[in-house]
């Protein structure tokens, strides 16, 4: 189990390094992360007198909302509210917000890591370092100024309803999709709403190549918005193959008896972290605190994972039993430096393929 | 000396109401068209508009939008038009629960039906595909409807955009008198020449602007599109305006794709007068003749059946799918005694953080937006319906204006009028109170102000020879004759800000999320289940205010619901 666990840290480590570019982009160029900080009685006092914290994530609804109850089991008198969207459509709403001088956000999870360059460039976010972070998770997925640091990892995959399609004729590549016999049976989300697909698409269409997209978007593919809608309509029976989407959704439904498949792509497959961070202009700037240290905590990762399908840094949470670990996959390399420069121009790309 | 005075506060009623209608309508429009032509450094510039025709991503969504207008209007009219003179002019049996349930189709929210007829008839997982398959045992490829097609977002809309048009068709055929009929009788027409030549023409008219307040809805519809256009891969323009608030938002651009709406409905609204100028509602007067229904004989029958037919697809099939997907624990899934769940009630009232402020929100909105449009509506009509001067005909328009702003146009003007200085409503429930009465307040006003017409003005002229002032007559004479009206107009406004999301997707914030935006937010993960159990509450919700509503003592007798449009 030791070595399972140093071997998986390794790829990770090995895999997000370019993300270790990432705080570089900040202005400092060099690691000044406040002191780690406990969760301590006086904080949770504190807390409470605010009584609530307001939390924007891209992670899946029912995720989020069973992370916010247990939240609010543990501190009673807090109250979590939880905003879910598409990470870009959080992206959108926070800078439409603080573009009015609206404050509304306590603390922040994306699905998209680039949008953590620009809200550092544009000093949003407030240094914080819950303890677990500085003793259980990797440096590289820790922002050197404490200002975010990865909450979560998963894999955009392909999938297949277990129905709809035999084992052996599903697709096992990227390519294989663009095969005639699934011309109307594909669902795919949107890199226009969806960070997950963004960091994706700006995955495939390097490795893989533009072309692909190209070739796909004739293939008379049903376009969702979110990565966490492929996963549901193929469990509905309503498409048969997902281009795209959520590997933690399609844990759980699998987990619950639906018949849907996953399917590691040959060419690799996109990680995508999650990071998450507190606004400096927190509403709440205690609960705040209080709900990014619980957000890091073992119980919290430990729900996420079980629950939420998840994959965690948390070095002593563990991969749930039957999950194929990350060291048997291949994956492409994570990039949100890149995929921050390049955002407008992989949508509009996108768009002029899909048409929408 | 006494009676100057009380002059002075009615005079100035005119000029306060006149500034807050300026501020509803001219304002954001202002700030739309400023945005519209200027660049990103807030530069004057033609290239946004340039941009809008050239490009072809702008224009295919135009063309798009305007042939899917054309369609819904004409089906509906093809469609609303006989069923209005069945319910109105013959013995077709059910008459009254056949305008009841169009009643039902009428306060359902196009978005929620929209994904009702998604449960239907998604093209593999639709409920009528899978009993299609199941009956002819036929291959999981073959597809009898396809929801995620241009015709099938037709279909959607003209499904809760009928109902326009059977209103006001039906309601014109209620108000014209037997004696014209009777007249065609004597002189020897048949049932079906009278039918021909003296009805169907005075209910022309009322088609005419019923086909027009179709193609407008549709038009300016947002929610349907979003849902059924983007998985059918193609965009309408107002979904390509939302599409324009994505980051990096783009409000410039958005502004100009705004305008060419704008337009285009003025230039209709003008022609629509024009045309009705002529012809007028005129020749429909006089209190003589009781409606005489014809007799439909044999065809009584197939006559219910076609209304039945289409109140299945807009009412009972949606709203049995969403009873399904809200009980059933996969929602594409027939209801069985071993798939039964309340898990998603629990979901939804229990681990869903938002559910309880946006209910919260949605009826404080409802409410105070359909009290303050009421009484708006009032007070102009009261100003305008007795009096011609220059200043009350400003108030008219300025009241009929906003009919020719789609919603989300409007959302568009009042983010970028209230987003800056010096009043910043963004983020607070007055925007979106603001976005529901200037929406709302053209049908308010029109539906007042043909009740007003309706009272004689001996009562008022009573009272103000009495020694009350105009504002106390209004209170005293006036307002309690309307009663029936005014609950009738409260009832719509209400109904309308539940069925809005065009607006409010623009205009919310965490904190003011109303309930077509959450219903939104959940179909974008796909969450259809709980989106069944917030849409029949909503439904249970709206029926209990309504009926409420209706119960006022005094007030009774208002629950014609949308008598004009």
């Amino acid at each position: 189990m030791r070595t399972h666990r140093l071997t998986r840290r390794q790829v990770l480590q090995g895999l997000a390094a370019t993300s270790l570019a990432l705080p570089l982009l900040g202005r400092k160029a060099f690691g000044a992360a406040p002191a780690p900080s406990k969760v301590t009685p006086g904080l949770i006092e504190a807390a409470k007198k605010e009584g609530e914290a307001i939390w924007y994530t891209a992670v899946d609804l029912p995720v989020a909302e069973r992370l916010g109850k247990a939240f609010e089991a543990k501190y009673p008198g807090m109250t979590l509210r939880v905003e879910r969207s598409g990470g870009e459509r959080i992206f959108q709403r926070i800078s439409q917000e603080y573009g009015s001088n609206l404050h509304k956000v306590d603390v922040v999870n994306s699905s998209d890591a680039a949008h953590f360059v620009v809200w550092k460039r544009e000093g949003m976010l407030a240094p914080y370092v819950p303890e677990d972070v500085a003793l259980h998770y990797p440096k590289d997925q820790q922002d050197p100024d404490g200002l975010f640091a990865t909450w979560r990892a998963w894999l955009c995959v392909i999938g297949y309803n277990t129905k709809l399609v035999k084992k052996e004729d599903a697709p096992k590549s990227y390519k294989d999709l663009l095969d005639p016999k699934w011309m109307g049976k594909i669902v795919k989300a949107h890199p226009g709403y969806s960070g997950t697909i963004l960091t994706a698409t700006y995955q495939i269409a390097r490795d893989v190549g533009w072309d692909y997209f190209e070739k796909l978007s004739k293939q008379k593919v049903m376009q969702v918005q979110s990565s966490a809608d492929p996963p549901k309509r193929l469990a509905l029976g309503e498409r048969a193959i997902m281009a795209d989407g959520n590997e933690y959704n399609l844990f759980q439904l699998k987990e619950k008896g639906d018949p849907v498949e996953i399917v590691y792509p040959t060419e690799g497959t996109p990680l995508i972290v999650g990071p998450t961070g507190v606004l400096k202009d927190a509403p709440h700037p205690n609960g705040a605190r209080l709900f990014q240290s619980y957000l890091f905590s073992p119980e919290a990762q430990k729900l996420m994972v079980d629950f939420g399908g998840l994959r965690s840094f948390h070095a002593l949470v563990k991969d749930k039993e039957g999950r194929t670990p990350l060291k048997d996959i291949k994956l492409m390399k994570d990039d949100p430096v890149a995929v921050e420069k390049q955002a407008d121009e992989i949508k509009a790309k996108y768009t002029s393929y899909f048409k929408v | 000396m006494t009676e100057t005075a009380r002059l002075d506060a009615s005079r100035a009623v005119l000029p306060l109401f006149a500034g807050a209608l300026f501020l509803l309508v001219v304002l954001p429009v202002g700030w739309l068209a400023v945005f519209a032509f200027s660049d990103h450094a807030g530069h004057f510039t033609l290239s946004n508009f340039r941009l809008l025709v050239t490009d072809p991503s702008f224009r295919d969504p135009l063309v798009t939008a305007l042939a899917l207008a054309v369609s819904v209007s004409v089906i509906c009219s093809a469609v609303a038009a006989p069923m209005g003179y069945l319910v109105a002019r013959t013995d077709m049996p059910f008459r009254r629960p056949v305008r009841l349930l169009v009643m039902a189709s009428f306060v359902t929210p196009p978005f929620l039906g929209a994904i009702a007829w998604e449960l239907l008839a998604a093209p593999n997982s639709g409920l009528l595909n899978q009993l299609y398959r199941a009956a002819r045992g036929a291959d999981p490829d073959v597809v009898l409807f396809d929801i995620y097609t241009f015709w099938g977002l037709a279909f959607a809309i003209c499904c809760y955009t009928f109902p326009y048009v059977f209103v006001l068709v039906a309601n014109a055929l209620d108000r014209i008198p037997a004696d014209l009929e009777d007249a065609s009788s004597m002189l020897g027409g048949s049932a079906a020449r009278t039918a021909r030549k003296v009805t169907i023409p005075l209910a022309l008219p009322a088609l005419l602007a019923g086909a027009l307040v179709a193609f407008l809805q549709t038009m300016t519809l947002f929610g349907s599109p979003a849902i059924l256009a983007l998985p059918a891969g193609f965009h309408v323009i107002t979904t390509k305006i939302w599409s324009l608030f994505q980051y990096p938002p783009k409000p410039e651009l958005a502004a100009a794709a705004s305008l060419p709406l704008l337009l285009l409905t003025v230039v209709l609204l003008r022609a629509q007068a024009k045309i009705l100028g002529r012809r007028g509602y005129t020749v429909v007067g006089g209190k003589s003749g009781e409606v005489r229904p014809v007799a439909l004989g044999g065809w009584r029958w197939p006559a219910f059946a076609f209304c039945f037919a289409v109140l299945c697809l807009s009412v009972l099939l949606p709203y049995g799918a969403l009873f399904n997907a809200a009980f059933s624990r996969i929602p594409s899934q027939p209801l069985t005694f071993s798939n039964f769940t309340f898990s998603h009630f629990q979901f939804v009232f229990q681990e869903l953080s938002s559910t309880k402020l946006a209910i919260k929100n949605t009826f404080y909105l409802g409410m105070s937006a359909a009290t303050c449009g009421t009484i708006f509506a009032l007070v102009i009509a009261s100003l305008t319906a007795r009096a011609a001067t220059l200043g009350t005909r400003a108030l008219s328009f300025l009241a009929t204006a906003p009919i020719a702003i789609p919603g989300i146009t409007l959302g568009v003007g009042l983010f970028l009028a209230y987003t800056r200085g010096p009043v910043v409503l963004y983020g607070t429930l007055w925007i979106l109170l603001l976005a529901y009465v200037t929406i709302e307040l053209p049908a308010a006003y029109q539906q007042l102000q043909a009740a007003f017409r309706g009272i004689s003005g001996e009562l008022e002229e009573a009272s103000r020879i009495l020694g009350a002032s105009r504002l106390g007559t209004l209170r005293r004479v006036t307002a309690p004759l309307l009663g029936p009206s005014l609950v009738a107009t409260w009832c719509f406004i209400f109904v309308a800000v539940m069925r809005e999301l065009s607006a409010a997707v623009i205009l919310f914030t965490s904190e003011t999320k109303v309930l077509s935006v959450l219903i939104f937010d959940l179909n974008e993960s796909g969450d259809l289940a709980a989106i069944s159990v917030l849409g029949l509450t909503m439904l249970v919700l709206t029926a209990v205010i309504l009926v409420a509503a209706n119960r006022i003592p005094g007030f009774t007798g208002g629950m014609k619901l949308g008598r004009r449009i």
